[in-house]
């Protein structure tokens, strides 16, 4: 089999343009990525929400996460807002109607499954991985141990294992990435749910699926999908009846992702490396000049001296 | 036989002269019971407890860290405080290397000594807080997280006392006596100053840089686009304000040790680094406004959090910045020298507000350290000052070798 240059070219041309083409990537990804098209996504009705805590047991189940503290049929756990730990990767919350006369309002926090992680973008060890499927998983493998992805996520969603000596981890929702990526497979906390407040699917769906049930009543939600948008948007959407501040949503974080805060400051990053060089050098050039001609002059002075 | 027997003896008072500063054994334990010594060993007799129970029980068992609030003392005081007061050794060394400032040269070598232990201690420090810091390595040789700060920082402050050892080598080749390794030390000093200021700078602005990741839990007045530059430049003046500092102790206690003629030049050397200090403090202290103005945080000021933003700016940054004028003008070492202790501590307060006083600050879950972890901060500082100590009183670190005079 013989191939000339003319074909070469034309067949590159088509293998360069066709992964173009093929890439999931649109070819200005470094300014704008929309995020992966086909993700999956969780849409979470707040009004649904009974507060039964199934989606909590079956978390702890699949994730093998150790027995709770406090059985998951306790309501007690209410009386104070709880975070997730490295215990539990997601936690019901009950706050009270502002509604006088409504029943009280459960939010199931967990991770929001970022478009464009702060965890991963602040990790140095890139332990973090934004899959195409939208989960953001973790490998404990490479992990230090600097907790900057806890700094640096805007929800404070990553825990850590502060009682573990020898192999502490960092936990969070993995958004059931095994089960998710076999054909059919559901977060467990999705399936158990016996009320349909979590509908998982694909995320492009889910966000019209969000608009139709507000759309549809009139009245019913506040003009929101928390999610969305927030910081770039994610992967984890929610509607509620009443304002999401009033919910213990952050809702002052912006439509910004966060990675770009840093982007300008890694940015100026080979700026410094390759100008400061020539200006130090140049510098030393200069005072190396300086003290010679310093040198010559005051010989100089001194043979004129000794001339007169 | 007759030949070990007589080498025997010899690595012997070597290792006395060296080691035992040329006291026998038993003279040189007997000198060790000194006030400091006794303080020094009461912290350790603490401190090396918590330290096993750390590595052996987890971060839980020795500090309030949280969830909520990951970084605590360590990190706000061992870390960001260690490498911003270690800025000396880069300060100094680009001003007598490189911008030819050649009658700061006897303050070199002290000023990079301060550097390399302080980022030394930085890392001992960084261990105790890392979950796992015996992969401290990893983002040298095994995962690259290209897009984090931390990388940056991880990277930087690894080549940088890297850089800060080279450049102290000639004193260990002095000490040891080995000519022709220093000459050739003595050469790379130069190409060490410069990858170390490039790193200095780009690392110093990093740390500030990484709390850019948290728009949402830093204080607004507190976090600005330009708090790497603020990093920056506060640890010039940090750094310059150590070397004043460090020397003015360095002069108390290790008076024996220094040349007549560096004593009489001392105070003269004091005030210019108070000029160079004041300089800093007064860009940084208009830097800092710019940041509350273009953040538009005015309103912020007249709240609890604005009035400590008030005394951070105005009585730790103005007011010494002011001082060093009155000093420089004054030509008042005295002067200079206290208000470089007032700098320090200004630093240091900035450090601690940013990572912990402004960070979380609209939580219900706040952070205090527990005892144990300030047990942990004060061994390290510890067992730094006995370091510097030990090789300050065996190294040419304060005075010129005699037998390299003709060199400088």
């Amino acid at each position: 089999m013989t191939i000339n240059r003319r074909d070469f070219l034309k067949k590159a041309g088509i293998a360069t343009g066709g992964g173009l083409l093929a890439s999931p990537m649109p070819a200005q990804a470094f300014e704008y990525f929309p995020g992966w098209p086909e993700r999956f996504g969780a849409l979470i009705d707040t009004t649904l929400c009974i507060g039964c805590r199934s989606c909590e047991a079956a978390c702890n189940e699949v994730n093998n996460l150790p027995p709770p503290k406090v059985s998951f049929e306790d309501k007690s756990v209410f009386e104070k807002i709880r975070r997730p730990d490295a215990q539990s990767f997601t936690v019901v919350n009950r706050f009270p109607n502002p509604d006088p006369g409504g029943r009280p309002i459960y939010v199931k926090r967990q991770c929001m499954h970022c478009n464009e992680p702060a965890c991963a973008s602040a990790c140095l060890v890139s332990a973090f991985k934004k899959t195409p499927e939208a989960a953001v998983i973790y490998n404990q493998d490479l992990c230090i141990g600097c907790r900057y992805c806890m700094i640096a996520c805007p929800f404070s969603i990553p825990a850590y294992e502060y009682d573990n000596a020898f192999t502490p981890k960092v936990r969070k929702c993995t958004f059931c990435y095994d089960r998710i990526t076999k054909p059919g497979g559901l977060p467990a906390c999705a399936e158990a749910c016996p009320v349909e407040a979590i509908t998982f699917g694909k995320r492009s769906e889910l966000t019209k699926l969000a608009w139709e049930r507000i759309t549809a009543n009139p009245g019913k939600y506040v003009d929101h999908v928390y999610g969305e948008h927030e910081v770039g948007g994610g992967s984890w959407l929610y509607l509620a009846a009443v304002p999401f501040d009033h919910l213990g949503f952050k809702t002052d974080l912006g439509t910004t992702p966060y990675p770009t805060f840093t982007r300008g400051f890694l940015g100026a990053v080979p700026l410094v490396l390759a100008i400061w060089p020539a200006f130090l050098v140049g510098s030393y050039a200069f005072s190396r000049r300086r003290e010679r001609v310093a040198k010559t002059e005051d010989t100089n002075q001194q043979e004129e001296e000794a001339s007169s | 036989m007759t030949e070990q027997m007589a080498q025997k003896p010899t690595f012997r008072s070597w290792l006395q002269e060296k080691l035992f500063l040329g006291k026998t054994t038993s003279e040189y334990l007997k000198g060790l019971v000194t006030p400091f010594n006794i303080i020094a060993g009461l912290i350790l007799a603490v401190g090396i407890p918590v330290t096993v129970i750390r590595f052996t029980q987890g971060l839980a068992s020795v500090t309030n860290l949280s969830d909520t609030n990951p970084w605590g003392l360590w990190i706000g005081v061992d870390v960001l405080c260690g490498v911003a007061l270690a800025a000396g050794g880069f300060a100094i060394g680009t001003a007598v290397y490189l911008f030819g400032l050649k009658d700061y040269h006897s303050v070199v070598r002290p000023a990079v000594l301060t550097g390399f232990l302080g980022y030394f201690f930085v890392v001992v420090g960084l261990c105790f807080d890392l979950g796992r810091p015996w992969r401290l390595p990893y983002p040298m040789f095994v995962s690259y997280g290209v897009t984090s700060v931390m990388f940056l920082v991880g990277w930087h402050v690894a080549l940088y006392l890297s850089c800060q050892f080279v450049e102290f080598c000639p004193a260990i080749s002095e000490w040891l006596g080995w000519r022709n390794l220093r000459k050739w030390l003595v050469r790379l000093t130069v190409g060490a100053t410069v990858f170390g200021a490039i790193l200095s700078t780009l690392h110093q602005s990093a740390l500030g840089a990484l709390f850019l990741l948290a728009p949402g839990k830093l204080h607004p007045l507190w976090y600005s686009p330009f708090i790497p530059v603020f990093f920056f430049i506060s640890a010039i003046v940090a750094g310059l304000s150590m070397v004043i500092f460090e020397g003015m102790l360095s002069h108390r206690i290790f008076s024996n040790q220094i040349d007549h003629h560096h004593h009489a030049t001392f105070d003269r050397l004091t005030v210019g680094l108070g000029k160079a200090a004041a300089v800093g403090l007064f860009s940084y202290f208009c830097l800092k406004w710019i940041g509350v103005a273009h953040g538009n945080h005015w309103d912020l000021l007249n709240t609890p959090l604005g009035h400590w933003f008030l005394v951070e700016v105005f009585i730790f940054v103005l007011l010494p910045c002011f001082l060093y004028v009155w000093g420089v003008q004054r030509e008042s070492a005295g002067i200079v020298r206290f208000t470089a202790i007032l700098t320090v501590i200004g630093i240091i307060l900035n450090r601690v507000n940013v990572s912990m006083v402004a960070f979380n600050w609209d939580v219900v879950d706040r952070y205090s350290p527990r005892w144990t972890e300030f047990v942990v901060t004060i061994t390290i500082i510890t067992v730094g000052l006995l370091t510097f100590r030990w090789i300050v009183n065996r190294m040419p670190v304060l005075y010129t070798h005699p037998d390299y005079k003709e060199e400088y």
